[in-house]
Protein backbone atom coordinates (compact mmCIF):
# COMPACT_ATOMS: atom_id res chain seq x y z
CA UNK A 1 0.00 0.00 0.00
CA UNK A 2 2.63 2.86 0.77
CA UNK A 3 4.68 2.08 -2.01
CA UNK A 4 1.33 2.52 -4.35
CA UNK A 5 1.84 6.39 -6.15
CA UNK A 6 -1.37 7.93 -4.22
CA UNK A 7 -1.36 10.61 -7.73
CA UNK A 8 -0.95 9.06 -11.03
CA UNK A 9 -1.59 10.57 -14.37
CA UNK A 10 -0.70 9.01 -17.64
CA UNK A 11 -0.29 10.28 -21.23
CA UNK A 12 -2.78 13.10 -20.14
CA UNK A 13 -4.35 15.20 -22.75
CA UNK A 14 -7.00 18.30 -22.69
CA UNK A 15 -7.95 20.07 -25.58
CA UNK A 16 -10.53 22.94 -25.24
CA UNK A 17 -12.90 24.79 -27.48
CA UNK A 18 -11.70 28.24 -27.47
CA UNK A 19 -14.47 31.33 -28.40
CA UNK A 20 -13.93 31.18 -32.13
CA UNK A 21 -14.53 27.03 -31.90
CA UNK A 22 -10.99 26.76 -32.63
CA UNK A 23 -9.15 23.49 -30.75
CA UNK A 24 -6.73 24.95 -27.69
CA UNK A 25 -4.26 22.39 -26.49
CA UNK A 26 -4.05 23.14 -22.82
CA UNK A 27 -1.92 19.45 -21.54
CA UNK A 28 -0.18 17.48 -23.94
CA UNK A 29 1.05 14.27 -22.59
CA UNK A 30 1.53 14.47 -19.31
CA UNK A 31 2.70 11.20 -17.26
CA UNK A 32 3.35 11.79 -13.68
CA UNK A 33 3.36 9.67 -10.36
CA UNK A 34 3.16 11.61 -6.63
CA UNK A 35 3.61 9.05 -3.29
CA UNK A 36 2.47 9.22 -0.24
CA UNK A 37 3.02 12.38 1.85
CA UNK A 38 4.74 13.81 -0.77
CA UNK A 39 5.61 17.77 -1.31
CA UNK A 40 5.15 18.57 -5.40
CA UNK A 41 5.07 21.57 -6.95
CA UNK A 42 3.89 22.48 -10.52
CA UNK A 43 5.64 25.54 -11.88
CA UNK A 44 5.32 26.85 -14.82
CA UNK A 45 4.60 30.39 -16.99
CA UNK A 46 1.21 31.39 -17.21
CA UNK A 47 -1.51 29.98 -19.20
CA UNK A 48 0.59 26.84 -19.18
CA UNK A 49 -2.53 24.69 -18.13
CA UNK A 50 -1.50 24.04 -14.15
CA UNK A 51 -4.81 24.82 -13.17
CA UNK A 52 -5.84 22.35 -15.90
CA UNK A 53 -3.81 19.95 -14.56
CA UNK A 54 -5.38 20.75 -11.10
CA UNK A 55 -8.85 20.31 -11.99
CA UNK A 56 -8.73 17.54 -14.02
CA UNK A 57 -6.73 15.55 -10.85
CA UNK A 58 -9.75 17.12 -8.57
CA UNK A 59 -12.26 14.95 -11.05
CA UNK A 60 -13.61 18.53 -12.03
CA UNK A 61 -12.51 18.32 -15.68
CA UNK A 62 -12.76 14.98 -17.92
CA UNK A 63 -9.46 14.68 -19.82
CA UNK A 64 -9.58 14.70 -23.76
CA UNK A 65 -6.83 11.79 -23.42
CA UNK A 66 -5.20 9.78 -21.14
CA UNK A 67 -6.15 8.83 -17.82
CA UNK A 68 -5.78 10.37 -13.06
CA UNK A 69 -5.84 7.41 -10.85
CA UNK A 70 -5.64 8.32 -7.29
CA UNK A 71 -4.58 4.76 -5.24
CA UNK A 72 -4.92 3.07 -8.63
CA UNK A 73 -8.45 3.95 -8.89
CA UNK A 74 -9.13 5.84 -11.82
CA UNK A 75 -10.86 9.43 -11.57
CA UNK A 76 -14.15 9.96 -12.82
CA UNK A 77 -15.74 12.20 -10.40
CA UNK A 78 -14.71 14.57 -7.42
CA UNK A 79 -13.34 12.37 -4.98
CA UNK A 80 -13.70 12.10 -1.07
CA UNK A 81 -10.17 11.73 -0.78
CA UNK A 82 -9.45 15.70 -1.79
CA UNK A 83 -9.39 19.08 -0.57
CA UNK A 84 -8.72 21.95 -2.72
CA UNK A 85 -7.64 25.55 -1.85
CA UNK A 86 -7.65 28.14 -4.62
CA UNK A 87 -5.99 30.98 -5.30
CA UNK A 88 -8.57 33.20 -3.81
CA UNK A 89 -10.21 32.87 -0.69
CA UNK A 90 -13.38 32.43 -1.47
CA UNK A 91 -15.03 32.53 1.88
CA UNK A 92 -19.14 32.88 2.61
CA UNK A 93 -19.66 36.37 3.79
CA UNK A 94 -22.93 35.64 5.70
CA UNK A 95 -20.96 33.12 8.09
CA UNK A 96 -18.48 33.80 10.63
CA UNK A 97 -14.73 32.53 10.36
CA UNK A 98 -16.28 28.98 12.30
CA UNK A 99 -19.35 28.15 10.43
CA UNK A 100 -16.98 28.70 7.27
CA UNK A 101 -14.31 26.36 7.96
CA UNK A 102 -17.58 23.85 9.15
CA UNK A 103 -19.13 25.12 5.14
CA UNK A 104 -18.30 21.56 3.52
CA UNK A 105 -19.56 19.58 6.06
CA UNK A 106 -23.18 21.77 5.86
CA UNK A 107 -23.03 21.46 2.66
CA UNK A 108 -22.27 17.40 2.06
CA UNK A 109 -24.47 16.41 4.31
CA UNK A 110 -26.63 19.33 5.44
CA UNK A 111 -25.53 19.42 9.15
CA UNK A 112 -22.95 20.15 11.50
CA UNK A 113 -22.15 18.08 14.14
CA UNK A 114 -20.19 18.63 17.45
CA UNK A 115 -17.91 16.59 16.26
CA UNK A 116 -17.17 18.75 13.25
CA UNK A 117 -17.12 21.87 15.31
CA UNK A 118 -14.45 20.38 17.87
CA UNK A 119 -12.50 19.60 14.44
CA UNK A 120 -12.93 22.92 13.43
CA UNK A 121 -11.44 24.47 16.14
CA UNK A 122 -8.09 22.73 16.13
CA UNK A 123 -7.74 23.33 12.45
CA UNK A 124 -8.48 26.88 13.62
CA UNK A 125 -5.42 26.31 16.11
CA UNK A 126 -3.52 24.46 13.82
CA UNK A 127 -3.75 27.34 11.13
CA UNK A 128 -2.94 30.03 14.31
CA UNK A 129 -6.75 31.49 14.24
CA UNK A 130 -7.77 29.73 17.35
CA UNK A 131 -8.93 33.54 18.51
CA UNK A 132 -11.08 34.16 15.54
CA UNK A 133 -13.51 31.45 15.46
CA UNK A 134 -16.60 34.27 15.66
CA UNK A 135 -15.03 36.83 13.60
CA UNK A 136 -16.84 38.43 10.25
CA UNK A 137 -14.83 37.41 7.15
CA UNK A 138 -14.77 40.88 6.38
CA UNK A 139 -12.94 41.66 9.66
CA UNK A 140 -9.73 39.81 8.51
CA UNK A 141 -6.99 40.43 6.47
CA UNK A 142 -5.75 38.42 3.03
CA UNK A 143 -3.62 36.04 5.11
CA UNK A 144 -5.49 35.23 7.83
CA UNK A 145 -8.76 34.52 4.99
CA UNK A 146 -6.52 32.22 3.05
CA UNK A 147 -5.63 30.34 6.37
CA UNK A 148 -9.70 29.91 7.11
CA UNK A 149 -9.52 28.31 3.56
CA UNK A 150 -6.85 26.09 4.16
CA UNK A 151 -8.79 25.17 7.23
CA UNK A 152 -11.80 24.48 5.42
CA UNK A 153 -9.76 22.31 2.85
CA UNK A 154 -9.00 20.41 5.97
CA UNK A 155 -11.99 19.98 7.83
CA UNK A 156 -13.03 16.34 6.20
CA UNK A 157 -9.80 14.92 6.81
CA UNK A 158 -8.81 14.90 3.04
CA UNK A 159 -5.83 12.44 2.24
CA UNK A 160 -4.46 14.92 -0.51
CA UNK A 161 -4.42 18.68 -0.76
CA UNK A 162 -4.45 20.12 -4.07
CA UNK A 163 -3.60 24.02 -3.59
CA UNK A 164 -3.85 26.40 -7.39
CA UNK A 165 -1.52 29.79 -6.51
CA UNK A 166 -2.95 29.74 -2.68
CA UNK A 167 -0.64 32.85 -2.02
CA UNK A 168 -0.34 34.72 -5.36
CA UNK A 169 -2.85 37.21 -4.15
CA UNK A 170 -1.11 38.12 -1.28
CA UNK A 171 1.89 40.57 -0.70
CA UNK A 172 5.14 39.66 -0.80
CA UNK A 173 5.29 39.23 3.22
CA UNK A 174 2.51 37.62 4.17
CA UNK A 175 3.63 35.26 1.25
CA UNK A 176 6.91 34.29 3.02
CA UNK A 177 4.90 34.12 6.39
CA UNK A 178 2.22 31.87 4.97
CA UNK A 179 5.07 29.49 3.16
CA UNK A 180 6.34 28.70 6.57
CA UNK A 181 3.02 28.71 8.10
CA UNK A 182 2.03 25.87 5.54
CA UNK A 183 5.65 23.93 5.85
CA UNK A 184 4.28 24.03 9.94
CA UNK A 185 0.56 22.80 9.12
CA UNK A 186 1.77 20.57 6.69
CA UNK A 187 4.34 19.12 9.28
CA UNK A 188 1.70 18.38 11.97
CA UNK A 189 -1.05 17.25 9.68
CA UNK A 190 1.23 15.56 7.06
CA UNK A 191 -0.97 15.43 3.26
CA UNK A 192 0.29 14.47 0.20
CA UNK A 193 0.17 18.16 -1.69
CA UNK A 194 -0.20 18.91 -5.22
CA UNK A 195 1.10 22.71 -5.24
CA UNK A 196 1.00 24.80 -7.99
CA UNK A 197 2.83 28.14 -8.15
CA UNK A 198 4.54 30.35 -10.60
CA UNK A 199 7.17 31.38 -7.69
CA UNK A 200 10.49 29.79 -7.65
CA UNK A 201 11.65 30.79 -4.13
CA UNK A 202 8.31 29.47 -2.61
CA UNK A 203 8.73 25.89 -5.37
CA UNK A 204 12.41 25.13 -3.74
CA UNK A 205 11.09 26.12 0.03
CA UNK A 206 8.06 23.89 0.32
CA UNK A 207 8.29 20.81 -2.35
CA UNK A 208 10.28 17.49 -2.54
CA UNK A 209 10.07 17.74 -6.71
CA UNK A 210 8.99 20.08 -8.81
CA UNK A 211 7.43 19.90 -12.34
CA UNK A 212 8.63 22.39 -14.50
CA UNK A 213 5.94 22.53 -17.24
CA UNK A 214 6.55 23.95 -20.79
CA UNK A 215 4.06 26.91 -22.21
CA UNK A 216 0.86 25.78 -23.78
CA UNK A 217 0.52 22.89 -24.68
CA UNK A 218 1.31 22.86 -21.26
CA UNK A 219 4.09 19.83 -21.14
CA UNK A 220 6.73 18.51 -18.79
CA UNK A 221 9.91 20.10 -19.17
CA UNK A 222 11.79 18.85 -16.74
CA UNK A 223 11.38 17.47 -12.97
CA UNK A 224 13.74 18.55 -10.49
CA UNK A 225 14.43 16.99 -6.87
CA UNK A 226 14.67 19.32 -4.37
CA UNK A 227 17.60 18.48 -2.30
CA UNK A 228 17.28 20.60 0.73
CA UNK A 229 16.59 18.39 4.40
CA UNK A 230 13.38 19.18 5.98
CA UNK A 231 12.30 20.93 8.41
CA UNK A 232 12.69 23.89 6.55
CA UNK A 233 13.75 27.20 7.14
CA UNK A 234 14.76 30.86 6.81
CA UNK A 235 18.07 29.59 5.84
CA UNK A 236 17.04 27.35 4.01
CA UNK A 237 17.06 30.43 1.58
CA UNK A 238 20.94 30.46 1.96
CA UNK A 239 21.86 27.17 1.05
CA UNK A 240 24.69 27.60 -2.24
CA UNK A 241 22.23 25.06 -3.93
CA UNK A 242 19.05 27.30 -3.66
CA UNK A 243 20.27 30.37 -6.40
CA UNK A 244 21.81 27.62 -8.44
CA UNK A 245 18.21 25.54 -8.30
CA UNK A 246 16.66 28.96 -8.92
CA UNK A 247 18.67 30.48 -11.81
CA UNK A 248 18.41 26.73 -13.29
CA UNK A 249 14.79 26.87 -13.07
CA UNK A 250 14.24 30.52 -14.75
CA UNK A 251 16.59 29.19 -17.57
CA UNK A 252 13.98 26.50 -18.31
CA UNK A 253 10.72 29.09 -18.29
CA UNK A 254 12.18 31.16 -20.18
CA UNK A 255 13.44 29.10 -23.31
CA UNK A 256 14.75 32.58 -25.00
CA UNK A 257 17.75 34.89 -23.36
CA UNK A 258 16.01 37.18 -21.45
CA UNK A 259 17.81 40.92 -22.17
CA UNK A 260 19.07 43.14 -19.22
CA UNK B 1 3.92 85.07 47.55
CA UNK B 2 5.52 84.27 44.41
CA UNK B 3 4.49 80.81 44.41
CA UNK B 4 1.17 81.97 44.98
CA UNK B 5 0.87 84.10 41.98
CA UNK B 6 2.07 81.06 40.09
CA UNK B 7 -0.88 79.36 40.98
CA UNK B 8 -3.16 81.48 40.52
CA UNK B 9 -1.90 81.60 36.69
CA UNK B 10 -2.06 78.06 36.05
CA UNK B 11 -5.06 78.10 38.19
CA UNK B 12 -6.49 80.51 35.41
CA UNK B 13 -4.45 78.43 32.57
CA UNK B 14 -6.09 75.60 33.61
CA UNK B 15 -9.73 77.01 33.58
CA UNK B 16 -9.35 78.66 30.07
CA UNK B 17 -8.22 75.20 28.84
CA UNK B 18 -11.28 73.73 30.26
CA UNK B 19 -13.52 76.05 28.61
CA UNK B 20 -11.79 76.06 25.35
CA UNK B 21 -12.39 72.19 25.19
CA UNK B 22 -16.20 72.60 26.67
CA UNK B 23 -16.42 75.28 23.74
CA UNK B 24 -14.96 73.14 21.47
CA UNK B 25 -17.53 70.01 22.66
CA UNK B 26 -20.09 72.23 21.83
CA UNK B 27 -19.43 73.03 18.34
CA UNK B 28 -18.64 69.24 17.24
CA UNK B 29 -21.86 68.56 18.99
CA UNK B 30 -23.38 71.72 17.02
CA UNK B 31 -22.14 70.39 13.89
CA UNK B 32 -22.48 66.58 14.17
CA UNK B 33 -26.46 67.64 14.71
CA UNK B 34 -26.37 70.21 11.54
CA UNK B 35 -25.16 67.11 9.27
CA UNK B 36 -27.81 64.78 10.39
CA UNK B 37 -30.34 67.48 10.71
CA UNK B 38 -29.15 68.61 7.23
CA UNK B 39 -31.72 66.60 5.06
CA UNK B 40 -34.28 67.97 7.02
CA UNK B 41 -33.26 71.48 6.63
CA UNK B 42 -33.29 70.99 3.07
CA UNK B 43 -37.14 69.94 2.87
CA UNK B 44 -37.86 73.09 5.32
CA UNK B 45 -36.63 75.44 3.43
CA UNK B 46 -38.06 74.14 0.07
CA UNK B 47 -40.98 74.04 1.26
CA UNK B 48 -40.61 77.87 2.88
CA UNK B 49 -39.90 79.02 -0.54
CA UNK B 50 -42.47 76.99 -2.27
CA UNK B 51 -45.27 78.32 0.67
CA UNK B 52 -43.30 82.43 0.08
CA UNK B 53 -43.32 81.68 -3.91
CA UNK B 54 -47.34 81.05 -3.68
CA UNK B 55 -47.91 84.07 -1.96
CA UNK B 56 -45.82 86.30 -3.19
CA UNK B 57 -46.99 85.46 -6.71
CA UNK B 58 -50.11 84.73 -5.95
CA UNK B 59 -50.38 81.57 -7.65
CA UNK B 60 -53.58 80.03 -8.31
CA UNK B 61 -54.36 76.82 -5.52
CA UNK B 62 -55.27 75.01 -9.32
CA UNK B 63 -52.11 75.35 -10.23
CA UNK B 64 -49.69 74.77 -7.82
CA UNK B 65 -51.46 74.79 -3.91
CA UNK B 66 -49.28 76.46 -1.18
CA UNK B 67 -47.69 73.55 1.24
CA UNK B 68 -50.39 75.36 3.71
CA UNK B 69 -53.01 74.98 1.69
CA UNK B 70 -52.60 71.31 1.31
CA UNK B 71 -52.35 70.57 4.64
CA UNK B 72 -55.60 72.12 5.63
CA UNK B 73 -57.15 70.17 2.59
CA UNK B 74 -55.60 67.01 4.28
CA UNK B 75 -57.09 67.91 7.53
CA UNK B 76 -60.46 68.58 6.09
CA UNK B 77 -60.56 64.82 4.96
CA UNK B 78 -62.30 62.98 7.90
CA UNK B 79 -59.23 60.13 9.27
CA UNK B 80 -61.86 57.66 8.41
CA UNK B 81 -62.06 58.21 4.96
CA UNK B 82 -58.36 58.74 4.74
CA UNK B 83 -57.96 55.40 5.95
CA UNK B 84 -59.78 53.57 3.98
CA UNK B 85 -58.19 55.04 0.75
CA UNK B 86 -54.71 54.07 2.42
CA UNK B 87 -55.49 50.87 3.38
CA UNK B 88 -57.04 49.74 -0.45
CA UNK B 89 -54.10 51.43 -2.04
CA UNK B 90 -51.71 49.85 0.20
CA UNK B 91 -53.33 46.03 0.45
CA UNK B 92 -52.58 46.04 -3.41
CA UNK B 93 -49.40 47.40 -3.67
CA UNK B 94 -48.37 45.20 -0.80
CA UNK B 95 -50.46 41.82 -2.20
CA UNK B 96 -48.56 42.81 -5.86
CA UNK B 97 -45.51 42.96 -4.42
CA UNK B 98 -46.11 39.37 -2.27
CA UNK B 99 -46.95 38.10 -5.26
CA UNK B 100 -43.77 39.25 -7.23
CA UNK B 101 -41.41 37.96 -4.83
CA UNK B 102 -43.00 34.76 -4.32
CA UNK B 103 -43.09 34.00 -8.40
CA UNK B 104 -39.93 36.52 -9.56
CA UNK B 105 -37.06 34.37 -7.29
CA UNK B 106 -37.93 30.97 -7.87
CA UNK B 107 -38.06 31.74 -11.83
CA UNK B 108 -35.15 33.66 -11.59
CA UNK B 109 -33.50 30.49 -10.02
CA UNK B 110 -35.04 28.11 -13.14
CA UNK B 111 -34.09 31.03 -15.55
CA UNK B 112 -30.44 30.62 -14.27
CA UNK B 113 -30.01 27.05 -14.01
CA UNK B 114 -31.93 25.94 -17.28
CA UNK B 115 -30.40 27.54 -20.48
CA UNK B 116 -33.32 25.89 -22.38
CA UNK B 117 -35.59 28.11 -20.29
CA UNK B 118 -33.50 31.17 -20.42
CA UNK B 119 -33.12 30.73 -24.23
CA UNK B 120 -37.54 30.76 -24.15
CA UNK B 121 -38.84 32.24 -21.51
CA UNK B 122 -36.47 35.26 -20.81
CA UNK B 123 -37.35 37.18 -24.43
CA UNK B 124 -40.98 36.40 -23.16
CA UNK B 125 -40.01 38.36 -20.16
CA UNK B 126 -38.60 41.05 -21.80
CA UNK B 127 -41.42 41.08 -24.53
CA UNK B 128 -43.51 41.85 -21.32
CA UNK B 129 -41.71 44.04 -19.43
CA UNK B 130 -41.47 46.33 -22.50
CA UNK B 131 -45.14 46.61 -22.93
CA UNK B 132 -46.67 49.35 -21.39
CA UNK B 133 -48.54 48.42 -18.66
CA UNK B 134 -50.92 50.96 -18.09
CA UNK B 135 -51.56 50.90 -21.80
CA UNK B 136 -52.98 46.87 -20.71
CA UNK B 137 -54.32 48.18 -17.22
CA UNK B 138 -57.70 48.67 -19.11
CA UNK B 139 -57.24 45.53 -21.43
CA UNK B 140 -56.68 43.40 -17.55
CA UNK B 141 -59.53 45.14 -16.27
CA UNK B 142 -62.03 43.78 -18.48
CA UNK B 143 -60.50 40.52 -18.84
CA UNK B 144 -60.43 40.15 -14.64
CA UNK B 145 -63.64 41.79 -13.64
CA UNK B 146 -63.54 43.98 -10.83
CA UNK B 147 -62.26 43.57 -7.46
CA UNK B 148 -58.64 43.45 -6.04
CA UNK B 149 -57.35 40.18 -8.71
CA UNK B 150 -56.91 43.02 -11.75
CA UNK B 151 -55.38 45.52 -9.55
CA UNK B 152 -52.74 42.97 -8.11
CA UNK B 153 -51.50 41.50 -11.65
CA UNK B 154 -51.32 45.13 -12.97
CA UNK B 155 -48.97 45.83 -9.67
CA UNK B 156 -47.20 42.52 -9.97
CA UNK B 157 -46.72 43.14 -13.95
CA UNK B 158 -45.20 46.38 -12.94
CA UNK B 159 -42.85 45.18 -10.26
CA UNK B 160 -41.70 41.54 -11.03
CA UNK B 161 -38.82 42.16 -13.69
CA UNK B 162 -36.22 43.76 -11.95
CA UNK B 163 -36.54 41.75 -9.49
CA UNK B 164 -36.32 38.57 -12.13
CA UNK B 165 -33.04 40.49 -13.52
CA UNK B 166 -31.17 40.90 -10.41
CA UNK B 167 -31.73 37.43 -9.16
CA UNK B 168 -30.52 36.08 -11.60
CA UNK B 169 -27.98 38.24 -11.98
CA UNK B 170 -27.00 37.52 -8.54
CA UNK B 171 -27.18 34.13 -9.01
CA UNK B 172 -24.83 34.26 -11.93
CA UNK B 173 -22.17 36.24 -9.42
CA UNK B 174 -21.18 33.62 -7.83
CA UNK B 175 -17.87 32.89 -7.58
CA UNK B 176 -16.45 30.10 -10.28
CA UNK B 177 -14.05 28.43 -7.07
CA UNK B 178 -17.12 28.18 -4.67
CA UNK B 179 -19.12 26.14 -7.44
CA UNK B 180 -16.39 23.96 -8.03
CA UNK B 181 -15.82 23.19 -4.18
CA UNK B 182 -19.80 22.71 -4.40
CA UNK B 183 -18.69 20.11 -7.31
CA UNK B 184 -15.88 18.71 -5.37
CA UNK B 185 -18.02 17.80 -2.25
CA UNK B 186 -20.44 16.19 -4.74
CA UNK B 187 -23.18 18.44 -2.50
CA UNK B 188 -25.70 18.70 -5.63
CA UNK B 189 -27.74 20.85 -7.36
CA UNK B 190 -30.10 21.64 -4.92
CA UNK B 191 -27.54 22.71 -2.12
CA UNK B 192 -25.55 24.50 -4.85
CA UNK B 193 -28.62 26.58 -5.11
CA UNK B 194 -29.82 26.98 -1.37
CA UNK B 195 -26.35 27.11 -0.11
CA UNK B 196 -23.97 29.40 -2.63
CA UNK B 197 -25.73 30.72 -4.93
CA UNK B 198 -29.08 32.14 -3.31
CA UNK B 199 -27.07 33.65 -0.52
CA UNK B 200 -24.88 35.59 -3.25
CA UNK B 201 -27.48 36.62 -4.97
CA UNK B 202 -29.08 37.98 -1.69
CA UNK B 203 -27.45 41.63 -2.13
CA UNK B 204 -28.97 42.00 -5.50
CA UNK B 205 -32.17 40.45 -4.35
CA UNK B 206 -32.62 43.74 -1.82
CA UNK B 207 -31.43 46.39 -4.35
CA UNK B 208 -34.24 44.97 -6.88
CA UNK B 209 -36.28 44.54 -3.90
CA UNK B 210 -35.68 48.46 -2.33
CA UNK B 211 -36.88 49.54 -6.50
CA UNK B 212 -39.56 47.20 -6.90
CA UNK B 213 -41.24 49.18 -3.31
CA UNK B 214 -41.85 52.21 -5.23
CA UNK B 215 -42.98 50.31 -7.98
CA UNK B 216 -45.61 48.48 -6.04
CA UNK B 217 -46.90 51.77 -5.45
CA UNK B 218 -46.68 52.45 -9.01
CA UNK B 219 -48.82 49.77 -10.00
CA UNK B 220 -51.63 50.07 -7.61
CA UNK B 221 -51.79 53.57 -8.35
CA UNK B 222 -52.44 52.61 -11.90
CA UNK B 223 -54.93 50.01 -11.58
CA UNK B 224 -56.81 52.78 -9.16
CA UNK B 225 -57.24 54.89 -12.38
CA UNK B 226 -58.19 52.90 -14.87
CA UNK B 227 -61.40 51.32 -12.55
CA UNK B 228 -61.83 51.52 -8.67
CA UNK B 229 -64.43 53.19 -5.89
CA UNK B 230 -61.55 53.36 -3.25
CA UNK B 231 -57.58 54.10 -3.06
CA UNK B 232 -55.08 56.80 -3.38
CA UNK B 233 -55.10 56.47 -7.03
CA UNK B 234 -59.08 56.88 -7.47
CA UNK B 235 -59.27 59.52 -4.84
CA UNK B 236 -56.52 62.03 -6.92
CA UNK B 237 -58.67 61.34 -9.95
CA UNK B 238 -61.63 62.00 -8.45
CA UNK B 239 -60.12 65.17 -6.82
CA UNK B 240 -58.74 66.40 -9.72
CA UNK B 241 -61.57 66.14 -11.63
CA UNK B 242 -63.88 68.23 -9.28
CA UNK B 243 -61.24 71.16 -8.70
CA UNK B 244 -60.29 70.18 -5.41
CA UNK B 245 -56.39 70.68 -6.54
CA UNK B 246 -54.65 70.69 -3.18
CA UNK B 247 -56.54 67.47 -1.77
CA UNK B 248 -55.22 65.60 -4.70
CA UNK B 249 -51.47 67.07 -3.57
CA UNK B 250 -52.60 65.97 -0.10
CA UNK B 251 -53.23 62.29 -1.43
CA UNK B 252 -50.04 62.78 -3.33
CA UNK B 253 -48.16 63.65 -0.46
CA UNK B 254 -49.40 60.52 0.98
CA UNK B 255 -48.38 58.13 -1.38
CA UNK B 256 -44.98 59.55 -1.47
CA UNK B 257 -44.92 58.19 2.67
CA UNK B 258 -46.18 55.04 1.74
CA UNK B 259 -43.63 54.80 -0.95
CA UNK B 260 -40.72 55.85 1.33
CA UNK B 261 -42.21 53.93 4.13
CA UNK B 262 -42.10 50.64 2.35
CA UNK B 263 -38.69 51.34 1.00
CA UNK B 264 -37.27 51.70 4.87
CA UNK B 265 -39.48 48.66 5.57
CA UNK B 266 -37.61 46.56 3.16
CA UNK B 267 -34.08 48.36 4.26
CA UNK B 268 -34.79 47.16 7.59
CA UNK B 269 -35.51 43.48 7.23
CA UNK B 270 -32.14 43.90 5.29
CA UNK B 271 -30.24 45.21 7.85
CA UNK B 272 -31.85 42.97 10.57
CA UNK B 273 -31.61 40.26 9.13
CA UNK B 274 -28.75 39.93 6.38
CA UNK B 275 -26.79 42.69 7.67
CA UNK B 276 -23.81 41.30 6.03
CA UNK B 277 -24.96 41.99 2.54
CA UNK B 278 -24.87 45.96 3.41
CA UNK B 279 -21.91 47.51 2.18
CA UNK B 280 -19.26 47.70 5.27
CA UNK B 281 -19.91 51.64 5.87
CA UNK B 282 -23.54 50.98 6.57
CA UNK B 283 -23.63 48.51 9.33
Amino acid sequence: MSNLPVISFRALEQVFAAADGRPVHALKGMSFEIGRHEFVAVLGPSGCGKSTLLRLIAGLLKPTQGQVAIYDRVVTEPRDEIGIVFQRPTLLPWFDVLGNVTFPMRHKYGHVGENELERARKLLTLVGLADFQHKRIDELSGGMQQRVAIARALLLDPDILLMDEPFSALDALSRDEMSFELLRIWTQSPKTVLFITHSIPEALLLSDRIIVMTSRPGSIREIIDVPFARPRSMSTFSEPQFHELANHIRSQLFSRPVAV
Amino acid sequence: MNSRTISAASCSRARLRSEVKAAAGIGVFVLTWLDRGLPFIAIVVLLLFWEGAARLFAIPSFLLPAPSAILAAAIAVPPGIWFGHIWATLRVALMGFGLAMAVSIPLAVCLASSKFLSRTVYPLLVVVQSTPIVAVAPIIVVTLGAGDLPRVVITFLITFFPIVVSTVTGLQSTPEELIELSRSLRAGRKREILHIRLPFAVPHIFSALKISTTLAVIGAVVAEFVAAEKGLGFFIAFSTSNFRIPTAFAGLVILVAISLSLFQAVSFVQRRFVGWSLPKAKQ
